[in-house]
Protein backbone atom coordinates (compact mmCIF):
# COMPACT_ATOMS: atom_id res chain seq x y z
CA UNK A 1 0.00 0.00 0.00
CA UNK A 2 3.37 2.47 0.94
CA UNK A 3 4.02 3.06 -2.80
CA UNK A 4 5.54 6.08 -1.64
CA UNK A 5 8.75 4.06 -0.09
CA UNK A 6 8.94 1.54 -2.58
CA UNK A 7 11.78 1.17 -5.12
CA UNK A 8 10.43 1.56 -8.19
CA UNK A 9 8.07 4.85 -7.27
CA UNK A 10 8.60 7.74 -9.22
CA UNK A 11 7.21 10.49 -7.58
CA UNK A 12 7.43 13.15 -4.63
CA UNK A 13 8.07 11.87 -0.79
CA UNK A 14 5.18 12.06 0.91
CA UNK A 15 6.46 14.99 2.74
CA UNK A 16 6.97 16.77 -0.49
CA UNK A 17 3.73 16.68 -2.33
CA UNK A 18 1.56 19.45 -2.36
CA UNK A 19 -1.83 19.83 -0.89
CA UNK A 20 -5.08 18.80 -2.63
CA UNK A 21 -6.36 22.33 -2.19
CA UNK A 22 -3.53 23.68 -4.59
CA UNK A 23 -5.56 25.48 -6.98
CA UNK A 24 -2.58 27.06 -9.35
CA UNK A 25 0.87 28.23 -9.33
CA UNK A 26 2.78 31.47 -10.10
CA UNK A 27 5.96 31.47 -11.47
CA UNK A 28 9.28 33.62 -11.09
CA UNK A 29 12.30 32.91 -13.43
CA UNK A 30 16.22 33.34 -11.96
CA UNK A 31 18.48 34.03 -14.86
CA UNK A 32 22.19 34.56 -15.17
CA UNK A 33 25.47 33.26 -16.59
CA UNK A 34 27.04 30.10 -15.32
CA UNK A 35 28.09 30.04 -11.94
CA UNK A 36 26.30 32.78 -10.45
CA UNK A 37 24.47 31.15 -8.11
CA UNK A 38 21.09 30.40 -9.70
CA UNK A 39 20.49 27.01 -8.14
CA UNK A 40 22.35 27.81 -5.01
CA UNK A 41 19.26 30.41 -4.44
CA UNK A 42 16.63 28.16 -5.53
CA UNK A 43 18.19 25.56 -2.92
CA UNK A 44 18.00 28.18 0.03
CA UNK A 45 14.76 28.80 -0.30
CA UNK A 46 12.86 25.96 -1.79
CA UNK A 47 11.08 23.66 0.50
CA UNK A 48 11.81 20.44 -1.89
CA UNK A 49 15.24 19.93 -2.76
CA UNK A 50 15.64 21.68 -6.59
CA UNK A 51 15.04 19.73 -9.02
CA UNK A 52 15.63 19.50 -12.37
CA UNK A 53 13.45 19.46 -15.56
CA UNK A 54 15.02 19.25 -19.14
CA UNK A 55 13.62 20.96 -22.37
CA UNK A 56 14.59 20.08 -25.87
CA UNK A 57 14.24 22.21 -29.23
CA UNK A 58 15.44 21.54 -32.76
CA UNK A 59 16.90 24.10 -34.22
CA UNK A 60 17.13 24.31 -37.58
CA UNK A 61 20.70 26.21 -38.59
CA UNK A 62 22.90 26.60 -41.79
CA UNK A 63 26.40 25.82 -41.32
CA UNK A 64 28.54 29.03 -41.60
CA UNK A 65 30.77 26.70 -43.68
CA UNK A 66 28.14 24.94 -45.40
CA UNK A 67 28.89 25.66 -49.23
CA UNK A 68 25.49 23.78 -50.05
CA UNK A 69 23.56 26.19 -48.03
CA UNK A 70 22.13 22.65 -46.50
CA UNK A 71 19.58 23.26 -43.67
CA UNK A 72 21.24 21.38 -40.71
CA UNK A 73 19.06 20.44 -37.61
CA UNK A 74 20.21 20.31 -34.16
CA UNK A 75 18.78 18.93 -30.95
CA UNK A 76 19.73 21.38 -28.13
CA UNK A 77 18.77 19.82 -24.32
CA UNK A 78 18.70 22.25 -21.82
CA UNK A 79 18.57 21.59 -17.46
CA UNK A 80 16.72 23.66 -15.46
CA UNK A 81 16.86 23.96 -11.91
CA UNK A 82 13.61 24.64 -10.61
CA UNK A 83 12.32 24.51 -6.68
CA UNK A 84 9.04 25.35 -4.99
CA UNK A 85 7.39 27.41 -2.17
CA UNK A 86 4.18 26.69 -0.98
CA UNK A 87 2.39 30.46 -0.39
CA UNK A 88 -0.99 29.35 1.25
CA UNK A 89 -2.98 26.06 0.81
CA UNK A 90 -3.90 27.25 -2.51
CA UNK A 91 -1.34 29.29 -4.34
CA UNK A 92 2.11 28.03 -4.81
CA UNK A 93 5.81 29.72 -6.12
CA UNK A 94 7.66 27.78 -8.52
CA UNK A 95 11.39 29.07 -8.92
CA UNK A 96 12.95 28.32 -12.16
CA UNK A 97 16.82 28.94 -12.72
CA UNK A 98 17.83 29.07 -16.44
CA UNK A 99 21.28 30.01 -18.29
CA UNK A 100 21.63 33.90 -19.38
CA UNK A 101 23.69 33.25 -22.71
CA UNK A 102 21.84 34.09 -25.65
CA UNK A 103 22.30 30.26 -27.39
CA UNK A 104 19.72 29.16 -24.09
CA UNK A 105 17.23 32.11 -24.78
CA UNK A 106 15.17 29.90 -27.18
CA UNK A 107 13.93 28.78 -23.70
CA UNK A 108 12.19 32.01 -22.76
CA UNK A 109 9.26 31.46 -24.44
CA UNK A 110 7.58 29.02 -22.56
CA UNK A 111 9.55 29.99 -19.46
CA UNK A 112 8.28 33.61 -19.11
CA UNK A 113 4.93 33.18 -20.37
CA UNK A 114 2.66 33.73 -17.49
CA UNK A 115 5.98 34.42 -14.84
CA UNK A 116 5.59 37.05 -12.33
CA UNK A 117 8.84 38.62 -13.09
CA UNK A 118 12.55 37.25 -12.74
CA UNK A 119 15.58 38.25 -10.68
CA UNK A 120 18.65 38.87 -12.72
CA UNK A 121 21.70 37.63 -10.73
CA UNK A 122 24.69 39.95 -11.78
CA UNK A 123 28.38 38.08 -11.54
CA UNK A 124 30.95 41.32 -11.28
CA UNK A 125 33.33 39.60 -12.79
CA UNK A 126 31.37 38.11 -15.89
CA UNK A 127 28.93 41.46 -16.33
CA UNK A 128 28.59 40.71 -20.04
CA UNK A 129 26.04 38.18 -19.47
CA UNK A 130 23.82 40.08 -17.65
CA UNK A 131 24.20 42.76 -19.80
CA UNK A 132 22.86 41.11 -22.34
CA UNK A 133 19.88 38.97 -20.29
CA UNK A 134 18.87 42.82 -19.32
CA UNK A 135 18.56 44.15 -22.46
CA UNK A 136 16.34 40.79 -23.44
CA UNK A 137 14.35 41.45 -20.57
CA UNK A 138 13.55 44.76 -21.37
CA UNK A 139 13.09 44.07 -24.96
CA UNK A 140 9.76 41.15 -23.39
CA UNK A 141 8.86 43.42 -21.11
CA UNK A 142 9.77 41.02 -18.11
CA UNK A 143 10.04 42.88 -15.20
CA UNK A 144 13.02 42.30 -12.88
CA UNK A 145 15.29 43.49 -10.00
CA UNK A 146 19.63 42.89 -10.15
CA UNK A 147 20.58 40.76 -7.23
CA UNK A 148 24.51 41.38 -7.22
CA UNK A 149 26.76 37.97 -5.91
CA UNK A 150 29.38 39.08 -4.08
CA UNK A 151 32.34 36.32 -4.78
CA UNK A 152 35.22 36.05 -2.65
CA UNK A 153 38.14 38.16 -5.49
CA UNK A 154 35.46 39.25 -7.43
CA UNK A 155 35.98 42.98 -7.94
CA UNK A 156 33.46 45.24 -6.05
CA UNK A 157 31.72 48.50 -7.13
CA UNK A 158 29.49 50.90 -5.77
CA UNK A 159 26.20 50.14 -6.93
CA UNK A 160 25.83 53.34 -8.84
CA UNK A 161 28.93 52.39 -10.95
CA UNK A 162 26.92 48.87 -11.71
CA UNK A 163 24.10 50.25 -12.45
CA UNK A 164 25.58 53.09 -14.89
CA UNK A 165 27.35 50.22 -16.66
CA UNK A 166 24.18 47.82 -16.86
CA UNK A 167 22.35 51.21 -18.61
CA UNK A 168 20.25 50.45 -15.96
CA UNK A 169 16.31 52.58 -14.99
CA UNK A 170 16.88 54.04 -11.42
CA UNK A 171 13.30 52.66 -10.81
CA UNK A 172 15.04 49.11 -10.91
CA UNK A 173 15.97 47.71 -7.85
CA UNK A 174 19.41 46.64 -7.19
CA UNK A 175 20.37 44.38 -4.23
CA UNK A 176 23.35 43.21 -2.42
CA UNK A 177 22.49 39.48 -2.37
CA UNK A 178 24.24 36.13 -0.54
CA UNK A 179 22.56 33.35 -2.87
CA UNK A 180 23.56 31.20 0.14
CA UNK A 181 21.90 32.36 2.54
CA UNK A 182 18.09 32.13 2.89
CA UNK A 183 16.62 35.65 4.48
CA UNK A 184 19.07 37.45 1.62
CA UNK A 185 16.82 35.15 -1.27
CA UNK A 186 13.89 35.62 0.75
CA UNK A 187 14.84 39.46 0.42
CA UNK A 188 15.28 39.85 -3.08
CA UNK A 189 12.29 37.85 -4.10
CA UNK A 190 10.43 40.76 -1.74
CA UNK A 191 12.11 43.33 -3.53
CA UNK A 192 10.80 41.73 -6.70
CA UNK A 193 6.97 41.31 -5.37
CA UNK A 194 7.60 45.01 -4.01
CA UNK A 195 8.74 46.03 -7.42
CA UNK A 196 5.75 44.03 -9.34
CA UNK A 197 3.58 45.67 -6.84
CA UNK A 198 4.62 49.55 -7.26
CA UNK A 199 4.28 48.74 -11.46
CA UNK A 200 0.70 47.35 -10.55
CA UNK A 201 -0.49 50.35 -8.67
CA UNK A 202 0.94 52.66 -9.93
CA UNK A 203 -0.14 54.55 -12.85
CA UNK A 204 2.26 56.07 -15.44
CA UNK A 205 3.18 59.51 -15.52
CA UNK A 206 1.19 61.61 -18.33
CA UNK A 207 3.36 62.66 -20.87
CA UNK B 1 -14.13 19.73 -11.62
CA UNK B 2 -16.44 20.41 -8.34
CA UNK B 3 -14.67 22.89 -7.24
CA UNK B 4 -14.52 21.33 -3.96
CA UNK B 5 -12.84 24.50 -1.62
CA UNK B 6 -12.30 22.22 1.41
CA UNK B 7 -12.18 24.34 5.05
CA UNK B 8 -14.01 26.48 3.84
CA UNK B 9 -17.97 27.44 4.75
CA UNK B 10 -19.39 28.47 1.33
CA UNK B 11 -19.84 31.58 1.06
CA UNK B 12 -17.82 32.77 4.19
CA UNK B 13 -15.06 34.61 2.84
CA UNK B 14 -13.86 37.11 5.49
CA UNK B 15 -12.92 40.71 4.07
CA UNK B 16 -9.38 41.25 3.51
CA UNK B 17 -7.37 38.17 4.34
CA UNK B 18 -4.80 38.21 1.87
CA UNK B 19 -4.62 33.78 2.30
CA UNK B 20 -7.91 33.29 0.48
CA UNK B 21 -7.65 34.05 -3.22
CA UNK B 22 -10.22 34.12 -5.93
CA UNK B 23 -7.93 32.37 -8.42
CA UNK B 24 -10.14 29.17 -8.17
CA UNK B 25 -12.77 30.94 -9.97
CA UNK B 26 -10.54 33.23 -11.75
CA UNK B 27 -8.52 29.63 -12.63
CA UNK B 28 -11.87 27.87 -13.70
CA UNK B 29 -13.29 30.95 -15.84
CA UNK B 30 -10.45 31.75 -17.52
CA UNK B 31 -9.10 28.71 -18.63
CA UNK B 32 -8.42 28.02 -22.55
CA UNK B 33 -10.88 25.23 -24.16
CA UNK B 34 -8.30 23.32 -25.41
CA UNK B 35 -5.86 22.97 -22.51
CA UNK B 36 -2.36 24.50 -22.75
CA UNK B 37 0.49 23.41 -20.58
CA UNK B 38 2.19 25.39 -18.94
CA UNK B 39 5.74 23.94 -16.69
CA UNK B 40 4.05 25.18 -13.54
CA UNK B 41 0.13 23.80 -14.48
CA UNK B 42 -0.97 21.32 -11.77
CA UNK B 43 -1.75 17.93 -12.77
CA UNK B 44 -4.03 16.30 -10.35
CA UNK B 45 -5.33 12.20 -10.84
CA UNK B 46 -8.97 11.32 -11.43
CA UNK B 47 -8.79 8.06 -11.16
CA UNK B 48 -6.46 5.32 -9.70
CA UNK B 49 -4.35 4.03 -12.52
CA UNK B 50 -5.55 1.63 -14.47
CA UNK B 51 -3.84 -1.75 -15.54
CA UNK B 52 -4.39 -1.06 -19.16
CA UNK B 53 -2.16 2.36 -19.16
CA UNK B 54 1.26 2.20 -20.34
CA UNK B 55 3.81 2.17 -17.85
CA UNK B 56 4.83 5.84 -18.11
CA UNK B 57 1.34 6.64 -17.93
CA UNK B 58 0.48 4.96 -15.55
CA UNK B 59 3.44 6.29 -13.11
CA UNK B 60 1.79 9.96 -14.04
CA UNK B 61 -1.48 8.88 -12.97
CA UNK B 62 0.32 7.71 -9.76
CA UNK B 63 2.69 10.66 -8.79
CA UNK B 64 -0.37 12.39 -8.99
CA UNK B 65 -2.82 11.47 -6.51
CA UNK B 66 -1.57 15.16 -5.15
CA UNK B 67 -1.14 18.03 -7.81
CA UNK B 68 2.10 17.96 -9.45
CA UNK B 69 3.28 20.57 -11.94
CA UNK B 70 4.01 19.64 -15.25
CA UNK B 71 8.29 20.65 -14.53
CA UNK B 72 8.03 17.83 -11.13
CA UNK B 73 6.41 15.14 -13.34
CA UNK B 74 9.32 15.78 -15.90
CA UNK B 75 12.15 15.64 -12.78
CA UNK B 76 10.54 12.58 -11.65
CA UNK B 77 9.83 10.91 -14.39
CA UNK B 78 13.52 12.07 -16.03
CA UNK B 79 11.44 12.71 -19.12
CA UNK B 80 11.67 16.21 -20.94
CA UNK B 81 8.88 18.02 -20.72
CA UNK B 82 8.07 18.25 -24.94
CA UNK B 83 8.11 14.58 -24.20
CA UNK B 84 6.07 14.24 -22.05
CA UNK B 85 3.24 16.90 -22.77
CA UNK B 86 1.50 14.49 -25.38
CA UNK B 87 1.41 11.81 -22.48
CA UNK B 88 -0.05 14.68 -20.30
CA UNK B 89 -2.52 15.42 -23.33
CA UNK B 90 -3.76 12.45 -23.85
CA UNK B 91 -4.42 11.69 -20.16
CA UNK B 92 -6.51 14.67 -20.29
CA UNK B 93 -8.02 13.47 -23.26
CA UNK B 94 -8.99 10.20 -21.66
CA UNK B 95 -10.12 11.94 -18.47
CA UNK B 96 -7.47 10.01 -16.33
CA UNK B 97 -5.87 13.35 -15.14
CA UNK B 98 -7.63 16.91 -14.92
CA UNK B 99 -5.17 20.13 -15.03
CA UNK B 100 -5.52 23.46 -12.87
CA UNK B 101 -3.79 26.11 -15.15
CA UNK B 102 -1.31 28.69 -13.91
CA UNK B 103 -2.57 31.93 -12.89
CA UNK B 104 -3.46 33.09 -15.68
CA UNK B 105 -0.94 35.26 -18.11
CA UNK B 106 -1.37 39.07 -17.70
CA UNK B 107 0.71 42.08 -18.58
CA UNK B 108 1.10 42.73 -14.73
CA UNK B 109 0.22 40.98 -11.90
CA UNK B 110 -2.72 40.82 -10.19
CA UNK B 111 -2.26 42.62 -6.09
CA UNK B 112 -4.20 40.38 -4.66
CA UNK B 113 -1.57 37.82 -5.78
CA UNK B 114 1.20 39.62 -5.28
CA UNK B 115 0.35 40.24 -1.77
CA UNK B 116 -0.49 36.88 -1.04
CA UNK B 117 3.23 35.68 -2.24
CA UNK B 118 4.49 38.82 -0.19
CA UNK B 119 2.50 37.24 3.06
CA UNK B 120 3.92 33.51 2.09
CA UNK B 121 7.55 34.67 1.83
CA UNK B 122 7.30 36.86 4.92
CA UNK B 123 6.93 33.03 7.02
CA UNK B 124 9.98 32.01 4.89
N1 LIG C 1 30.47 33.57 -2.16
C1 LIG C 1 29.36 33.18 -2.77
N2 LIG C 1 29.36 31.99 -3.41
C2 LIG C 1 28.22 31.61 -4.03
C3 LIG C 1 27.06 32.43 -4.02
N3 LIG C 1 26.09 31.81 -4.74
C4 LIG C 1 26.62 30.65 -5.18
N4 LIG C 1 27.89 30.52 -4.74
C5 LIG C 1 28.77 29.38 -5.05
O1 LIG C 1 29.06 29.41 -6.45
C6 LIG C 1 29.04 28.11 -7.01
C7 LIG C 1 28.09 28.04 -8.20
O2 LIG C 1 26.75 28.25 -7.78
P1 LIG C 1 25.49 27.64 -8.55
O3 LIG C 1 24.30 27.95 -7.74
O4 LIG C 1 25.70 26.21 -8.89
O5 LIG C 1 25.50 28.48 -9.89
P2 LIG C 1 24.53 28.38 -11.17
O6 LIG C 1 25.37 27.85 -12.28
O7 LIG C 1 24.11 29.79 -11.46
O8 LIG C 1 23.36 27.49 -10.84
C8 LIG C 1 28.66 27.18 -5.87
O9 LIG C 1 29.84 26.56 -5.40
C9 LIG C 1 28.07 28.08 -4.82
O10 LIG C 1 28.32 27.59 -3.52
C10 LIG C 1 27.11 33.67 -3.30
O11 LIG C 1 26.12 34.42 -3.24
N5 LIG C 1 28.28 33.99 -2.71
MG1 LIG D 1 22.79 25.72 -11.86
Amino acid sequence: MDYRSSESYAGPRSEDTLPATATAAVKVVIVGGFGVGKTTLVGSVSEIRPLTTEETMTQAGVGVDDLAGIEQKTETTVAMDFGRISINDQLVLYLFGTPGQERFWFLWNGLFEGALGAVVLLDTRRMEVSYDVIGRLEERGVPFVVGVNAFPGAPRYPMSELRAAMDLDDSVPMIDCDARDRASCRDILMALMRYLYTLTTVSPEPQ
Amino acid sequence: MNGSRPDNEPGAEPPGNPDRLYILSTAETRARPRTHLDLVTLIVSRAEPDPGLQPEHAAVVRMCDFPLSVAEISAYLELPVSTLTPMLTELLSDGKVEARPPVPAAALPDVRILEAVMHGLQKL
